[in-house]
C-alpha cells in the first residue's frame, strides 16, 4: 500500500485515509463578480494537467483531517515531497526524472 | 403497548471470547469533541482538568477521564466516570467549540495477545509497539467504517465509532477473530 506523508501527523499514513482535493496553489480572484466568462472559466475550470510533476492538494481526511500540498510526479505515482498548507511552492528543479 | 418498547443501546450484549481475543462492549461514557486554538488550551485544559497533548498521537489521561489528540486543533475527551464535560468547557470563555458526541460514538474494547492482528484485519496503519506505543491514539479506518484507535495497554485497545457504524465494526472484528 502507498504510505503517504503528512506533514501535520509527522509520519507516513496509508493511502486508505487520505482523499484528492484538487491541483494546488490556484488563487482564488478577488474580484470574482467582474470577471470575464473567459477569465472565470480559465480560474474554475481549466487545470494544468501534466505529465510529471503536479502540486496538489490532499486531505487526510480518516487522519487529523487537515488539508496539506504535494508535489507527485503522475508518470511514477510517487509523491516526492509533502508540505503544509499555505507554504510556498517547494523548488524540486531536476527531481522526479 | 407503550411500556413494552424497551430501549436498547448499541452493541448492548455483545461480547466474543475467543483464543487471544476479547471483544467487550465498552461501558456508556461522556465524550466531547474539542476544536480550539493554540491561545484557549491553557483554560481548557485547567477547566478539564488534563493537560491537552499537543504531539501528533499522543493522549493523556487522569482517572477516568482521557484526552485524545485527533488534529492539530482537534481533541477527543472521554469521561467513563459520567462527568458533564459540556460544564466543565462552560466556564471558559476563550474561544473554542465543543461538540457533545457522547451519544454519536460507542467503543468497542479489544483485547488479548493476538490484539494487533485483529486490528489490522481492517486497519492498514502500523500498530506495532514500537510506532504505536501504550497511550498512542489515532483516527483511522476501520474496513468502510471510519474509527479512533486508542492504546490503552500493551495488549489492548480502545476502538471508538460512530454508533450507525458499531454493528458493522463489531461483525468486522468477530470475522477477523476467527480467523486464525
Amino acid at each position: 500500500m502507498l504510505l503517504i506523508h503528512c506533514p501535520y501527523c509527522e509520519e507516513g499514513r496509508p493511502e486508505l485515509e487520505f482523499r484528492h482535493a484538487g491541483e494546488a496553489h490556484i488563487a482564488r480572484p478577488e474580484n470574482m463578480a467582474e470577471l470575464s466568462d473567459e477569465d472565470f472559466e480559465r480560474f474554475f475550470f481549466i487545470r494544468s494537467n501534466p505529465k510529471g510533476i503536479v502540486y496538489e492538494r490532499w486531505r487526510h481526511i480518516h487522519g487529523c483531517a487537515r488539508f496539506f500540498n504535494a508535489a507527485r510526479d503522475t508518470v511514477s505515482d510517487r509523491f516526492l515531497t509533502t508540505y503544509k498548507a499555505g507554504e510556498p511552492k517547494p523548488d524540486l528543479d531536476g527531481e522526479g526524472k | 403497548m407503550a411500556d413494552a418498547i424497551a430501549r436498547t443501546g448499541a452493541l448492548e450484549g455483545r461480547f466474543l471470547n475467543d483464543e487471544g481475543i476479547t471483544l467487550v462492549r465498552a461501558e456508556p461514557a461522556t465524550r466531547l469533541l474539542l476544536r480550539a486554538p493554540e491561545t484557549a488550551l491553557k483554560p481548557l485544559s485547567k477547566a478539564l482538568g488534563l493537560d491537552l497533548p499537543q504531539r501528533p498521537k499522543a493522549s493523556v489521561s487522569g482517572g477516568k477521564r482521557a484526552a485524545l489528540w485527533l488534529g492539530p486543533d482537534e481533541w477527543l475527551v472521554i469521561d467513563e466516570n459520567g462527568g458533564d464535560l459540556m460544564e466543565d468547557c462552560a466556564s471558559v470563555s476563550a474561544f473554542h467549540s465543543a461538540v457533545d458526541v457522547s451519544h454519536r460514538n460507542t467503543a468497542v474494547l479489544v483485547s488479548g495477545p493476538r490484539v494487533e492482528a485483529v486490528l489490522n484485519a481492517g486497519c492498514p496503519q502500523d500498530l506495532s509497539l514500537d510506532v504505536f506505543p501504550v497511550g498512542a491514539c489515532s483516527r483511522t479506518v476501520f474496513g468502510k467504517a471510519e474509527v479512533i484507535l486508542w492504546r490503552t495497554e500493551r495488549d489492548a485497545f480502545r476502538v471508538e465509532c460512530w454508533r450507525s457504524f458499531s454493528d458493522y465494526v463489531f461483525m468486522l472484528l468477530e470475522a477477523a477473530s476467527r480467523d486464525r
